[in-house]
């Protein structure tokens, strides 16, 4: 077994050229610089496109041309970068336009800690658009994740045409590792669906958002021989303007069941069960690493204790979380925040005790803190 | 073709506004320049200059406000054989500033027209950037406070290469912006017109009054000289032809075999300049070849020449978790800054933690098994300290082995680098304490 030290970043940067990613733009901030520099190693030698955006909200608007040229695209920025791009996260959601976007998550509120990590913007991640329409956030633990998460959110991206996010860390995206890469098994990738008919030739019956009930209009780039438009105005199935209340109503139910009816394609986990084991700690994130370690050493000592790491945190991985915790008496939950996702399991598990621990303080939860809330709980 | 006009989606202007004027003369400079409708795009932003996309049969994004450029950006890059034209308002033209300038400098082959109507029409004939201060706007006395830009005096000073400034209402429009598209490089076309639904209500402009203002406004038509250079997207790619390609992913395999495989927690404290990374990214790579898993840590200051600079690594023969320094093994103390960061580690080392310490700097008490060395004394120079550590504790075994450093050294360095290296790695490998 041959290793490879990187830190998550450039984990990041390797699962999109994996993945097919021939476009990047972004914007310098610490800790996501690095995907930037990674990818401006990567593409432009292989004639894709790595541009510096003359800000956040460029960057995405840059994202957001080629995709609907048809490219692949991926964005990295951190916490007060990932604020300035949320008009553009309307869009690409409201608009179905697929791209990579992930957030390398530091300190916050506000320019926070830029060299300091936290899992702070997961609830923002998730109703960064206004609107409040269902996304996809997956969440690695360690670069191996990063690598193929990767991978999975171009899929997910292309075949769902939504914007798709990584929420990764500081803890994370900066802090090198040796990994394997070869060990990783990427899912097959996934193009983006065009319609049958138009790309060479005209067709006069393409509609840019018609799509059958709950599921995924068929794509045409810009640039083809059937005219496409695309508009960040509310639209019915034509891309132009419409006030028609049922066209609306359908698109909105639309485009939030196309995500939550993916739930189960889209969930993404991995789990410990431990013999005898009467606690369930669920987490996400770099967080999950010190669970682990904190779990693998109760049950040396005689507790068994399983855990349970969630690598899609929306849409809510449910049935996942139910199942897996039908048989636990105790469900603890751990964040490097100060709560932001736990509300979604004790809604979930109304009938279990939640124990819930969170920090937000610019340093990895240890695992004897973890092993104490475990105890204690 | 004869029109570019969608017939279904005739323009819905207020009676006498210029933007209904302008739509007519991008349609007829479209048809004289013969595009292919398939191989144009319009992309829009908000306000009134924001309907035009839906008035043509080309392709067509329209997006939020002040971005319009953005998107053309990325639309031409992803495929540079389409003739992309932007519209924006002068709303636009304020709230998307920034990507005016970065268009003006970048000389993307873009087509920038912008509808100047001196207010914001659609949400109630608020001052923009362009509004005279004398001006009797939406947003009662602001405008006076403040005084308006000249875009083509703007662009032209960002680099544009192609500035035109004409009346809305001028009979060679369509003409102006043939040039404007041909050109081969940003080009702006800056149309003053009538808001005729808010402005002209309450300010005496007439298409007579908006040819005065022109006359005593800077002349721009066309080509600017002294900004002329190559096409972005052909820049672009000329330079993205000539970058080497990425070298192959560096992979380790086993090659030494340690009997004794413990995991390792290793502190490297020094300051910016001592090259601490670096040193930390040898032992990994050092670790990583008998086997081991490794994570490394870094903290150091924004500013990089300047404060502590601190290398936490894990060696493990076990899959790393918790990537968190618990119990160190070895603390290597080389800089009053870096033992500062890390002060309150002292007190929690046991006797079973060796601890390198360069003479000159000071720590608090501990526990820790400690080895003084006065690295002047063996003539290194400072930023050479944390590599000449690694020969010490190799040389001790302590972690890592001579033959692994000297296998992460081989790796990393090229030849020369390598060399003058392991002269430095040397000079403390062998001594007893």
């Amino acid at each position: 077994m041959a290793l490879s030290f990187m830190e998550g970043n450039e984990a990041v940067a390797r699962g999109a050229i994996a993945a097919g990613c021939s476009f990047f733009a972004g914007y310098p901030i610490t800790p996501a610089s690095t995907i930037f520099s990674n990818m401006l190693t990567m593409l432009p030698p292989n004639g894709g496109i790595c541009i510096q955006g003359e800000d956040e909200i460029a960057s995405m608007g840059y994202c957001i041309g080629a995709s609907m040229a048809g490219r692949k695209v991926l964005t990295a920025t951190s916490g007060p970068g990932i604020s300035l791009y949320s008009e553009q996260i309307s869009f690409a959601i409201g608009s179905e336009i697929p791209m990579v976007i992930v957030d390398v998550q530091r300190l916050g509120p506000s320019t926070g800690s830029a060299t300091r990590g936290a899992d702070g913007d997961i609830q923002f991640l998730r109703w960064s658009n206004t609107g409040g329409l269902p996304v996809v956030v997956l969440a690695p633990k360690d670069a191996l994740d990063c690598y193929a998460l990767t991978a999975h959110a171009f899929n997910f991206a292309e075949e769902l045409r939504c914007p798709v996010f990584i929420a990764s860390n500081k803890e994370i995206g900066m802090t090198r590792e040796s990994v394997d890469l070869d060990s990783v098994e990427l899912p097959p990738i996934v193009e983006r669906k065009y319609s049958e008919i138009g790309k060479d030739e005209i067709n006069h019956k393409y509609l840019p958002f018609e799509a059958d009930k709950d599921s995924v209009p068929d794509f045409l780039p810009i640039g083809c021989k059937t005219l496409v438009r695309q508009t960040s105005s509310t639209h019915g199935a034509d891309g132009y303007i419409t006030i028609d209340p049922n066209v609306i109503g359908e698109s909105q139910e639309r485009l939030i069941n196309k995500i939550l009816n993916a739930e189960e394609r889209l969930t993404l986990y991995e789990e410990n069960h431990r013999q005898g084991a009467d606690t369930l700690v669920i987490s996400y994130g770099v967080t999950s690493r010190a669970v682990e370690d904190a779990c693998k050493t109760l049950s040396k000592n005689g507790k068994a204790v399983s855990t349970l790491t969630l690598k899609t945190l929306f849409p809510v991985p449910q049935k996942l979380i139910r199942e897996k915790s039908e048989q636990y008496q105790h469900i603890v939950v751990i964040e490097m925040n100060m709560g932001q996702y736990v509300e979604n399991i004790t809604r979930l598990l109304p009938e279990k005790k939640i124990v819930f621990y969170g920090q937000m303080n610019g340093v990895l939860i240890t695992p004897a803190k973890i092993m104490e809330v475990i105890q204690n709980g | 073709m004869d029109s570019f006009l969608n017939t279904k989606r005739p323009p819905v202007f207020c009676p006498g506004c210029s933007h209904e004027r302008i739509t007519k003369a991008v349609d007829t400079a479209l048809v004289k320049l013969n595009l292919e409708a398939d191989k144009t795009v319009l992309v829009s932003d908000i306000g009134c200059s924001g309907l035009f996309d839906t008035f043509f049969n080309t392709h067509a994004l329209h997006g939020l406000h002040g971005r319009a450029l953005t998107y053309a950006a990325g639309i031409k890059l992803a495929n540079p054989e389409l003739n992309v034209i932007v519209t924006m308002g002068d709303g636009g033209l304020g709230i998307g500033g920034a990507h005016v300038l970065a268009a003006c400098r970048k000389n993307l082959d873009l087509t920038l027209i912008i509808l100047n109507n001196f207010n914001f029409g659609m949400t109630g004939g608020q001052y923009s950037v362009t509004t005279p201060s004398d001006a009797v706007v939406g947003s009662e006395f602001l405008n006076q406070a403040e005084i308006p830009i000249d875009i083509c005096e703007i662009a032209k000073s960002g680099g544009a290469t192609w500035i035109s400034r004409c009346s809305g209402h001028d009979s060679s429009l369509p003409d102006i912006l043939c040039e404007a598209i041909k050109h081969k490089g940003f080009s702006i076309v800056e149309t003053l017109g009538l808001c005729t639904g808010r402005y002209t209500k309450r300010n005496q402009l007439t298409p007579k009054v908006i040819d005065e203002m022109i006359e005593r406004l800077p002349t721009y038509g066309g080509i600017v000289e002294k900004n002329q250079r190559p096409e972005y997207g052909e820049q672009y790619r000329n330079l993205a032809n000539q970058q080497k390609s990425l070298p192959e992913l560096l992979k380790v395999d086993k090659i030494f075999d340690l009997k004794d495989m413990k995991r390792q927690e290793i502190v490297i404290l020094g300051s910016a300049g001592m090259r601490i990374v670096t040193a930390g990214d040898m032992v990994c790579y050092a670790a990583i070849s008998a086997g081991f898993n490794a994570s490394m840590k870094n903290d150091y200051n924004i500013t990089v020449l300047r404060g502590q600079s601190v290398s936490e690594l894990i060696l493990s023969p076990e899959k790393i978790g918790y990537a968190g320094i618990e119990s160190p093994t070895v603390v290597i103390a080389l800089s009053d800054e870096g033992v500062q960061r890390r002060i309150k580690l002292f007190s929690k080392l046991e006797p079973s933690t060796f601890l390198l310490k360069e003479k000159s700097v000071s720590i608090p008490e501990t526990s820790a098994t400690v080895v003084e060395i006065d690295f002047k004394e063996y003539q290194i120079k400072k930023q050479d300290w944390a590599l000449a550590s690694l020969g010490f504790i190799a040389g001790k075994n302590q972690g890592i082995t001579m033959e692994m450093l000297d296998f992460a050294l081989k790796s990393r360095f090229k030849p020369a680098v390598y060399e003058s290296a392991i002269e430095i790695v040397k000079k403390l490998a062998t001594i007893t304490m």
